[in-house]
């Protein structure tokens, strides 16, 4: 149920951005999600992507620092109440969010979790029967 | 037009050359047998005090560089018992050690003399005001410039750097004549007092000795211009013996060396051979007078060219140019000396990071500023700001604690800072000298 996001450090300048959509974009890499955080100085490019093993070698060679980070992603209707409902089983069992994402896919939502303890958090939500996205289904969206 | 001491300063060539070797002399003999490290290194050339009997025989002597004082340190190159000693200077913000110079009762009597020519050259007298905004401390502006005011007797203000507000008040109340401080900090000023709203004819300011720092031309036209000065441009190092060793008179053309103290030669930085007079080549001092810590050949490390031409104030003292650059990859920030391989050795010491890095030194609003460029290493890339947040503070603190100099860092993606011939360029100056 891990899914490998693509991890990317940017320096603010314009056209890094787009080097790294084409550069994917090249070799047919399919985009499921994206968000960038950023400072006043650099930014970190977050993906879900079709190929993330494929894609990281990519952008290396196009010297990139570029990682694969272990999150996890749940499906749920797009209401507050389900989103809140999946944190809570997390804070309950004391494990925090490094950072959240989401999406919409008609009545569905799709949220993109970085906790500090990726297998457990699996197993929590498991447990709680919230539907978990295998890496496979993600990148189908 | 005042000249402090004319029997030195407009003496002939010929009877001037003859007391440099006679001080050359006397110097030779000094350290041959009271520094260790001389002895040794003339040993080696099968040298003694016998074989240097003119100022022509300074060719056969050793070198001495930078880091003979740091393994000599601190007190090893000293002439003088510690008991003679009556002063200790110290080279400011660098790793490692210091460079440690030591003054007798006499070589403070010699720096008080030099600097009081170099007053009288910039054309202060008895009756100025000498306001001096260098630091005081283990820097050797403050009080180098302090003992030669004192020396033609100026009523010298010792207000030191840094709180420009107070600097512009006791400018204004004291009735500050002639202003000291380094060029960039002197631009800082003529900035401040615009702002201030004090009206130039308020202050009494007339001329201003300015140096420890490289500047242009074009700096002195826009200081002349700002504050409606003359700007005299200051040579001196701590090592000959702070500022006092160099200084233009009022016609500007070249800085006369006090050559009956300090012996200058230029020589090919490479092959180290002298060069003749109106060669540039690196600056080299001797001096020729001095107790407590005498150089031989002391390499400044400084380009520049010398013209032996009589000067229209009547000084025979040889003219060297303003500094046109350096032999080696030194810089001077905000008055502080830093290597790149200073900033190399504190980022190899941390294991994030790899020593892929470039210097960015500019100057905004008339003060150095210095940026750090690193690489982020795709190892330690864990795709948390808050991670490399921390990252950019605890390199920062690393080097502001061991270079004492505070410079922005900012983290880059890697391989950016090569360049297309594959050899990284660490340092871009975009000041213009």
């Amino acid at each position: 149920m891990i899914v490998h996001q693509l991890s990317v450090f940017l320096e603010n300048k314009s056209g890094r951005l787009t080097e790294v959509l084409e550069t994917l974009g090249q070799e047919n890499i399919k985009i499921t999600a994206l968000s960038v955080a950023d400072t006043s100085e650099f930014g970190i490019l977050r993906m879900i992507v079709s190929d993330p093993v494929k894609a990281k070698l990519l952008l290396k060679e196009k010297s990139f620092t570029v990682n694969l980070t272990e999150v996890l992603s749940i499906i749920t209707p797009n209401e507050a109440r389900y989103y809140a409902k999946a944190l809570k089983i997390l804070s309950d069992i004391d494990i925090s969010i490094e950072y959240t994402y989401a999406f919409s896919v008609g009545e569905r939502s799709v949220i993109i979790l970085r906790t500090s303890n990726t297998e457990l958090a699996i197993k929590a939500l498991q447990e709680h029967e919230i539907e978990l996205l295998r890496a496979s289904e993600l990148y189908k969206i | 037009m005042e000249i402090w001491n004319r029997h030195f300063e407009c003496m002939d060539r010929e009877e001037l050359r003859s007391v440099q070797g006679e001080r050359l002399r006397e110097t030779v003999e000094r350290v041959y047998f009271h520094v260790p490290f001389y002895r040794q290194k003339m040993q080696e050339r099968g040298l003694g005090p016998e074989n240097i009997q003119s100022i022509d025989d300074i060719s056969k002597l050793p070198f001495t560089i930078k880091n003979d004082l740091r393994d000599n340190y601190p007190f090893g190159l000293f002439a003088s018992p510690m008991s003679e000693i009556v002063r200790l200077h110290a080279s400011s913000g660098t790793t490692g050690k210091p460079t440690v110079v030591g003054y007798t009762r006499r070589d403070i009597a010699t720096w008080s003399e030099v600097m009081a020519r170099t007053l009288t050259s910039a054309g202060a007298t008895r009756d100025d005001f000498i306001h001096i905004a260098y630091g005081y401390g283990l820097f050797t502006g403050g009080l180098g410039l302090h003992y030669g005011g004192e020396k033609i007797g100026a009523s010298v203000i010792p207000v030191s750097g840094g709180n420009t507000k107070r600097q512009l008040q006791l400018m204004h109340d004291f009735g500050s004549t002639v202003l000291a401080c380094t060029p960039s900090y002197a631009l800082y000023l003529a900035e401040a007092i615009e702002e201030s709203g004090l009206r130039r004819e308020d202050l009494k300011l007339k001329v201003g000795v300015f140096g420890a720092e490289p500047w242009t031309e074009n700096m002195r036209r826009e200081i002349e211009d700002k504050l409606q000065i003359k700007a005299i441009d200051i040579y001196g190092l701590s090592e000959i013996i702070g500022p006092g060793v160099a200084s233009e008179c009022i016609f500007q053309q070249g800085l006369h060396i006090n050559e009956d103290h300090f012996y200058p030669e230029i020589i090919d930085p490479d092959t180290l051979e002298i060069l003749p007079a109106g060669k540039t080549g690196e600056l080299v001092f001797t001096t020729i007078t001095k107790e407590g810590l005498p150089l031989i050949r002391y390499r400044t490390r400084d380009l520049t060219r010398l013209h032996y031409e009589k000067c229209s104030c009547g000084r025979t003292m040889v003219r060297m140019d303003k500094c046109l650059g350096r032999s080696d990859d030194m810089l001077i920030i905000r008055g502080v000396n830093l290597f790149p391989t200073q900033v190399e050795s504190v980022l190899l010491e941390m294991s994030e990071i790899k020593p892929h890095y470039q210097l960015i030194v500019d100057r905004v609003n008339n003060l150095d500023e210095i940026e750090l460029r690193v690489e982020v290493d795709e190892q330690f890339f864990q795709d948390k700001i808050g991670q490399l947040m921390s990252l950019r503070q605890k390199i920062q603190q690393n080097l502001e604690s061991s270079l004492g100099l505070s410079i922005k860092i900012t983290l880059v993606e890697p391989k950016t800072l090569e360049r297309s011939d594959g050899k990284s360029q660490r340092v871009i100056d975009r000041r213009a000298y």
